[in-house]
């Protein structure tokens, strides 16, 4: 079952890249990337430092732009025009490894400001939904504090909830627990593992592989921007076809 | 030689003085109002995706930071009506304050601006917000805090400078004690006199801005 993952079809894709090539100047970041993701899905993206799993994550919602192929997000092909990227923004959710929650916001503050602004809710609704998703990630009695009286792992759940605030169809995480203390990585883990079980398409770079063998349906590893190998994670963990993904391997489990 | 001291005429004259206080901190207060939306509005277009609008911000700042301020305000006072606006010289002055207070405003905010981690501009672009909605929502706070103290020392730079608006007769403070030396000629006493009010009125300022950092200001951070 391992080499057989049949190619997703188009027509049931939330994401979907075609022949994505992304330049830092003359530095070629991505290279002919493919990646469909389908409704539901959960992907976990790995691979060394350096080989583009952010860039990639982040042409998805056009914090990056690409020089060439087609990003299509729920229907909507990504170009230049504003309201393209408006929309696509509208219905994916991001966090990232180092949190970036607003300083001088209240939690609360925090997870109502997008709703208000980009969604047109009123505070009442804003501040109704931004409660349920606090608590849903177990922090609702911190409503009222600022980010910096919050430990590292509460203000990652904070952003997660942030997030999910706006009601995205698709949540990107970025090594979401590799800035936070080991004693913390589980309460942020256990979130997204929440998460993946009520429904959410998830792509999440992380070498967090315990996560990605409970809840990832596909593991896809890159290195020197290309995507060398996409397989279930049993199968990606027991037999690496790629040298590079043995090799990755092995000085992951090394580290563990 | 010996001088004699003498503080009758600006004992006399004390009330008219603390008027001149008054017309000081108004000016002072008109002009910050002026400068720090020049300075906030700057920042913004000064990234605006206008070429033009960038330009104009640059070459503002330009024109003010590198020219003396007795000439902006003359420059205003006999422009304006060249241009059918003629105003009195309060008001001449308040512009004049406002444009050259917003020429270092906008440097200064600039740099907060760019002290705001990118990873909070790209989590509220990720989260729908549009630029604008970014800068206003997101940046704008933590920059002015990370610039607070040096926006303080420019503003009482500002109230400072309004002594300048005696070369137009603005009312504040330095044309009342002009008015109350030619008539006695006791210029020590009350050049004296003012100094030390314009202390008085430097420590009030840096007071309020204290009180307005502490109001605005004092969310913690790591
Ligand atoms: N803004 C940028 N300008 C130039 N080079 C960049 C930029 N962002 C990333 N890169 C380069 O692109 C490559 C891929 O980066 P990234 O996507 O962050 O990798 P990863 O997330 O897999 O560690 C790296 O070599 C990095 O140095
Ligand atoms: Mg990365």
């Amino acid at each position: 079952m391992s080499a057989s993952l049949s190619p997703p079809d188009p027509g049931d894709a939330l994401i979907s890249m075609t022949g994505v090539d992304k330049w830092y100047g003359s530095f070629h970041a991505l290279k002919s990337v493919d990646l469909q993701v389908r409704r539901g899905e959960k992907i976990v993206l790995c691979g060394p430092s350096g080989s583009g799993k952010s860039t990639l994550i982040r042409c998805i919602n056009r914090l990056e732009t690409v020089q060439q192929g087609r990003i299509v997000v729920d229907g909507i092909a990504l170009d230049d025009s504003a309201q393209a990227v408006d929309a696509v923004r509208r219905e994916v959710g991001m966090v990232f490894q180092s949190f970036n929650l607003f300083p001088h916001k209240t939690v609360l503050e925090n997870c109502i400001l997008a709703p208000m602004r980009v969604r047109k809710a009123s505070r009442a609704e804003a501040e109704a939904t931004a409660r349920t998703y606090l608590d849903r990630v177990r922090i609702g009695e911190q409503a009222g504090k600022y980010p910096a009286q919050l430990s590292g792992g509460q203000q990652q759940r904070v952003a997660i909830a942030r997030a999910l605030c706006m009601e995205p169809k698709v949540m990107l995480f970025d090594e979401p627990t590799s800035a936070l203390d080991p004693e913390m990585v589980k309460e942020v883990l256990d979130t997204m593992i929440g998460l993946a079980r009520d429904g959410m398409t998830m792509v999440c770079v992380t070498h967090e592989m315990g996560f990605a063998r409970q809840v990832a349906d596909r593991v896809i590893f890159m290195a020197e921007g290309e995507i060398l190998e996409e397989a279930t994670p049993d199968a990606f963990f027991r037999t690496p076809r790629h040298p590079r993904a043995r090799a990755f391997l092995g000085e992951i489990l090394a580290h563990h | 030689m010996s001088y004699s001291l003498d503080f009758g005429p600006v004992l006399a004259g004390f009330p008219d003085l603390l008027r001149g206080c008054a017309g000081t901190l108004f000016l002072a207060a008109a002009g910050m109002v002026i400068a720090l939306a020049i300075g906030i509005g700057g920042v913004a277009l000064r990234s605006s995706p206008v070429p033009a609008l960038r330009w104009l911000v640059i070459a503002f700042v330009e024109v003010i930071r590198n020219t003396p301020f007795l000439v902006q305000i003359y420059f205003v006072f006999f422009a304006l009506p060249l241009a059918g606006l003629r105003l009195p010289p309060t008001p001449t002055a308040i512009i004049a304050l406002g444009l050259n207070g917003g020429a270092y405003a906008i440097e200064i905010i600039r740099g907060g601006v760019g002290a705001v981690p990118k990873g909070q501009v790209e989590a509220g672009l990720a989260l729908g917000l549009h630029k604008r909605d970014v800068f206003r929502f997101v940046v704008l706070r933590p920059a002015l805090r990370a610039v607070f103290p040096s926006l303080t020392g420019q503003f009482v730079m500002l109230t400072l400078t309004t002594s300048i608006a005696s070369a137009i007769a603005a009312y504040e403070l330095t044309s009342v004690a002009k008015l109350i030396e030619n008539e006695s000629f006791r210029s020590f006493e009350v050049y004296g006199t003012i100094t030390l009010l314009y202390l008085l009125i430097s420590w009030l300022v840096m007071r309020l801005f204290a009180l307005m950092a502490w109001r605005y200001f004092s969310y913690p951070v790591k």
